[in-house]
């Protein structure tokens, strides 16, 4: 098992948390705990890994952050 | 005339005299309007090296061709002069109402020359338009004096300066509309120079349309596509631009301690999640804009006052280390009441706690002012913003900004700046694209004149890779001129958030006639961004200037997700001014000019290589 802290922002915190470390089975991807968070993935529009934005097959190792926004801009 | 008014106002202060010249139509398309034919007017008429506060330096307010027509986000006007701050162009962008109902009055710009002898203010109603006595609001905040003014006038609105400008504070913004500002460059305090307060504006005239029934079916389609945009109609509107605050923070590019850090742990604690929590009365729009990015915002003691963008709790927070969202929401109040750019005023006193923390300003520099230097100071912030605004003790020298600050000490390369004007919120270090804007900027340190942001973090129009160079020189190029584009037609850059060239090219055509198309309407950015160049090329500002604080260079970031990184100016510029069409010493070549239809400015060429 691998230990991975999820933050989320935005309108993703409703009905959820704002930031919480989870337990997954090693290769798990970030497509697969979107879909744990009951989150559609086609909603997620910046996925951060260790703050890298990247494909959701990518695959988090143990203490790495998980960072999920849906479309945000500003300036 | 579709589109355009047909008339520019030239307002003499030192002879008290105002002309009415007709607007030359054929000028007036080529260089859009706005930001284009300001900068074309001040290239005409001000002569090289002027000094920003004297007779000769020319102030000009102007509107786009789309300022004030029925098309989203046209609440837009520009302020252009020589700046103070930087010796560069002066180009200074607000929303709002006041542009639209200017325009209203049957102009499209005001020229202001000489120097009034006393404190005036212009009145404009239509064709009515005099130079009155402003001395019994000279002094007043703007909340101040635009409540005297409205209780002298029915129906107007209001663009003044605020205390800042009239003590030429080298940030001092002008305001309209109580909390919207034309901020940066020090513009606020070129009015004040001038002694000209405000501009009081009431109008009853319609931007007269080239294809009525064509804008209103664009205008809609446009609407839509931003009302169904998950930023335009969904993440700005929920939560203001400071919803930037944790992503810019989760990619390791939040500036803190004055650049020293680029992430921190406590960014959630000014975010736009937390600010929509816990400070949020109600949010607010602009003239015409579905948008609605504007946030109005209660303060400690219950007062309810415009709220800070992005920007702003940046520049007062993370920078300053300060992670107090009343204090933060209580210096932006006073900045727009005051009449200072928040960015550099926040900026500015990150600088002033590195100095101090650093050993170059001592207790004895600020003890008879009751305040701190220290990081996380929340009472500072907000004391020093006063204090800067009133010229009062050692705010007489936080005022003139970062870049002076540092040099009096001897270590210019403290103030994270660019051509003396303070950088916005994100470490280039990280974004490598974003750093080519800061660099090359005609105006100075500055954001949004090319925001790279878009498309390195935020996926608009599409997401490239942050830390990659690759093509980010043309990518960066092509914003830039986009941005002179809107800002030139009158439209407000959020509108990207959703729109693209075509609908820009639909919007000017509908309301101006069949003019343009794509490629020779980004030609027309371009135009007005070489001119710009050539302005300050002819101020002797040259590639030397166009470069990044030797932090950025050299120094690789010391925590967060980008750790490691420097930014690459070096390999970015040159081919920046090869895609620019421009020589190895970032001077636009004969060819580029003609190309753009810029040969009589050839002569300033031979000006700009000695």
């Amino acid at each position: 098992m691998i230990k991975v802290e999820v933050r989320l922002f935005a309108y993703f915190r409703e009905g959820r948390w704002k930031k919480k470390t989870l337990e997954f089975e090693e290769g798990t991807t970030l497509s697969d705990i979107v879909k744990y968070l009951n989150i559609d993935e086609e909603e997620v529009s910046i996925l951060l890994l260790n703050g890298i934005d990247g494909p959701a097959s990518r695959e988090p190792k143990d203490g790495d952050i998980v960072s999920l926004f849906p479309p945000v801009g500003g300036g | 005339m579709s589109g355009y008014m047909g008339k520019i106002l030239r307002v003499n202060l030192t002879d008290r005299t105002v002309k009415v010249e007709p607007l030359d139509l054929k000028v007036a398309q080529k260089y859009l309007g706005s930001r284009g034919l300001g900068v074309k007017i001040m290239v005409d008429e001000v002569p090289a090296n002027v000094d920003p506060f004297s007779e000769e330096n020319k102030i000009i307010i102007a509107t786009g061709a789309l300022t004030g027509a029925p098309v989203p986000t046209s609440g837009r006007y520009m302020v252009i002069s020589k700046s103070p701050l930087t010796g560069t162009i002066a180009i200074a962008n607000s929303g709002g109402y006041w542009g639209p109902k200017f325009k209203a009055t049957g102009h499209d710009a005001i020229i202001f020359e000489g120097k009034a002898d006393k404190p005036v203010y212009l009145y404009i109603e239509d064709d009515k338009i005099e130079i009155r006595d402003a001395s019994h609001i000279w002094g007043k905040t703007v909340s101040e004096a635009t409540e005297i003014i409205k209780g002298d006038h029915e129906g107007v609105n209001v663009l003044s300066i605020g205390p800042a400008g009239e003590n030429l504070s080298l940030m001092a913004s002008i305001m309209n509309d109580l909390d919207r500002a034309a901020g940066r460059g020090g513009i606020g305090a070129v009015m004040g120079s001038k002694n000209l307060k405000a501009v009081v504006v009431r109008g009853s005239k319609k931007v007269s349309l080239f294809d009525e029934e064509r804008v209103k079916k664009v205008s809609s389609e446009k609407i839509r596509i931003l009302r169904e945009d998950p930023v335009a109609g969904g993440g700005l509107p929920s939560y203001g631009s400071a919803v930037l605050v944790n992503i810019i923070n989760e990619s390791g590019v939040l500036p803190v301690r004055n650049f020293q850090k680029s992430y921190t742990d406590n960014a959630d604690l000014i975010s736009g999640e937390t600010m929509t929590e816990k400070h949020l009365v109600k949010k607010q729009a602009c003239f015409r804009c579905p948008i609605a990015c504007g946030r109005v915002v209660k303060l400690a003691d219950g007062s309810v006052v415009g709220g800070p963008e992005y920007e702003t709790v940046w520049s007062y927070g993370a920078d300053c280390d300060v992670y107090d969202y009343d204090a933060i929401n209580e210096a932006n109040m006073l900045c727009n009441d005051y009449g200072l750019d928040t960015i550099s005023a926040g900026a500015t006193i990150a600088a002033a706690m590195e100095l101090y923390e650093k050993g170059y300003i001592k207790d004895e520099d600020i003890e008879k002012d009751g305040l701190s230097l220290n990081w996380g100071d929340a009472k500072a912030i907000v004391g020093w913003t006063k204090k800067m605004a009133l010229r009062e003790g050692f705010g007489d020298k936080l005022t003139d900004g970062s870049y002076r600050l540092a040099e009096s000490y001897g270590v210019p390369e403290l103030s994270m700046s660019v051509k003396k004007q303070e950088l916005p919120a994100y470490d280039p270090r990280g974004v490598q694209g974003h750093g080519i804007t800061y660099a090359v900027n005609n105006r100075g340190g500055c954001h949004i004149k090319g925001y790279m942001i878009s498309p390195e973090i935020l996926g608009y129009p599409e997401k490239l890779d942050r830390l990659s160079l690759e093509g980010k020189a043309a990518y960066a190029k092509v914003f830039h001129d986009l941005t002179a584009v809107i800002d030139s037609i009158g439209l407000c850059v959020f509108s990207t958030f959703g729109l693209g060239l075509p609908d820009y090219v639909d919007m000017y055509n509908a309301v101006c006639g069949d003019i343009y198309d794509d490629d020779s309407l980004l030609e027309a950015g371009e135009r007005v961004w070489n001119l710009e160049k050539l302005f300050n090329l002819r101020e002797g500002i040259d590639s030397s200037h166009d470069t990044l604080p030797k932090r950025l260079l050299e120094e690789p970031v010391v925590n967060g997700p980008t750790e490691g990184h420097i930014h690459h100016l070096d390999k970015l510029l040159p081919e920046y001014y090869e895609v620019r069409g421009w020589d190895e010493k970032g001077i636009p070549t004969e060819e580029t000019l003609e190309r753009l239809g810029l040969e009589e400015y050839k002569k300033y060429l031979g000006l700009a290589s000695k």
